[in-house]
């Protein structure tokens, strides 16, 4: 079993790794990975297979162009055809499908759709191009949304009349509490995703331990990472603690980065929203502050998208819930593939669906 | 999408607190508004053109080894990464 191990950039550690998780998982649990490079590196290296068969490993809601309801999507395809208006994002959000066509398909139809890699670059096309509105769809999580709020600032700074940001931002904790209380998911510890916690720190996860006695540790990206961090689990359900504990010391600090966080309380509010299989979570989503009103792409460019609907035999909603595996869907390599993506989980390199087709040949015909 | 890339710092910030960095070899400009107590030298972590941290070196290195793992081996390749039409701040990563 030592020659699956080959793939690790340090093969002795993780396999000291594994026998001390084969060690310490007495007692069955369900690990949730929340963040989609998790996904990937367990997906890459075959790391559930690996387990012993007291753990499972069930992939989360961590990939943010993943969650991104139809709804949402549907509203900035709709400001995309409004006539004077640049839809500028992030590359990954192009090829997601929304109820009825997606970001790539509307450019293809001649709508101007551009991507950028830093939002700042959607405030330069903005100061190139007085006649029209640009609007910069923000989507990500934690991680992300400190840069948009900087750039929704310096628009401000810079009074920019034709500029405006369409906010999916979402939040991680309270989804995360979301998921420990569906009774359908049931999860005895989470993986923390890396980059997220760099910006918020340990502190906002801690109700997930106290509340709900469920244990987490902060993990990095790294396939041995990974490991370490099942490991700590493992420890931490054996020994009957429920605590926050941090494997990326490397990357994250206690308390986050306060200047980032701070820079997300300017610029925006919790509001409710709607993720994708798991629905509407009060306070995850963040909405402009009202004194940014006017960079509020919600209030600067009015449009009505159709009713949304949802994609015939995806199902992505429960396999960002953790309830489904990938290969389960039937659509799973029959129908849906990364070159002919049904659903989003399909789309995003670190969709779940996508990392399972790449790196394992479950269902593939 | 949230992976953060680790940069050098090889200038001072301009009034915007825009400053070159290195990553990989490749220059590119980053706002250091979210990392105030950043120096010249310092390792960063960057996404989406912003620094979201300092970290120290050691830690730059393992993140870079980790890119090349990922199939990024030169500063061409991680250039075409991060230019509008490629793909996104972070190849993967929450
Ligand atoms: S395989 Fe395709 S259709 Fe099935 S859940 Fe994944 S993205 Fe949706």
């Amino acid at each position: 079993m030592n020659s699956t191990l080959d793939g690790f950039r340090d093969p002795e550690i993780a396999g000291r790794l594994m026998d001390a998780i084969r060690e310490t998982a007495t007692v069955p649990a369900k690990l949730m990975e929340v963040c989609g490079t998790h996904t990937m590196a367990i997906a890459k290296h075959g790391l559930r297979d690996l387990m012993p068969d007291t753990i499972t490993l069930l992939s989360g809601p961590g990939c943010p162009v993943c969650v991104t309801a139809n709804r949402d999507i549907d509203l900035a395809i709709e400001m995309a055809r409004q006539p004077g208006v640049v839809l500028t994002t992030f590359g990954d959000m192009m090829k997601v499908p929304g109820s009825y066509s997606s970001l790539s398909r509307e450019k293809a139809d001649g709508r101007d759709v551009r991507v950028v890699y830093s939002p700042l670059d959607s405030l330069t096309i903005a100061a190139n191009e007085p006649e029209k509105h640009v609007v910069f769809l923000g989507v990500g999580f934690e991680t992300t949304a400190p840069t948009v709020a900087l750039t929704i600032r310096e628009a401000a700074r810079r009074e920019l009349p034709n500029w405006s940001a369409l906010s999916l931002h979402k939040t991680v904790p309270g989804a995360l509490g979301a998921l420990v209380n569906d009774p359908e998911v049931q999860i005895n510890g989470f993986i923390l995703p890396g980059h997220v916690s760099t910006i918020i720190g340990a502190g906002p996860y801690e109700f997930l331990a106290r509340e709900h006695g469920v244990a987490s540790v902060i993990t990095g990206f790294e396939p041995v990472d990974v490991l370490q961090g099942v490991w700590m689990l493992s420890r931490q359900l054996a020994e009957g603690r429920a605590e926050v504990e941090i494997a990326y010391r490397r990357g994250v600090h206690a308390e986050g980065n306060p200047t980032a966080v701070a820079a997300i309380e300017a610029a925006f509010e919790p509001c409710d929203a709607e993720w994708r299989g798991i629905g509407v979570i009060p306070g995850t989503g963040l909405a402009l502050r009202s004194k940014f009103a006017q960079y509020d792409a919600r209030e600067r460019v009015v449009c009505t998208p159709p009713e949304p609907r949802e994609i015939k035999g995806c199902q992505c909603g429960d396999v960002l819930r953790g309830v489904t595996l990938p290969f389960d869907c039937k659509l799973f390599g029959r129908g849906c593939t990364p070159e002919h993506p049904i659903g989003p989980c399909m789309v995003s390199s670190e969709g779940s669906c996508a990392a399972y087709y790449r790196y394992t040949d479950y269902g593939k015909a | 999408m949230c992976l953060a890339i680790p940069a050098r710092i090889v200038d001072q910030p301009n009034e915007n607190a825009m400053a070159e960095v290195d990553i990989l070899g490749v220059k590119r400009h980053v706002n250091l508004m979210m990392t105030p107590d950043a120096k010249v030298g310092d390792h960063v972590l960057v996404h989406a053109g912003f620094a979201i941290q300092v970290v120290d070196e050691e830690f730059a290195a393992e993140s870079l080894s980790m890119l090349r793992q990922m199939g990024i081996k030169s500063a061409d390749e991680l250039a075409a990464e991060l230019e509008p039409g490629a793909r996104t701040p972070g190849a993967a990563a929450s």
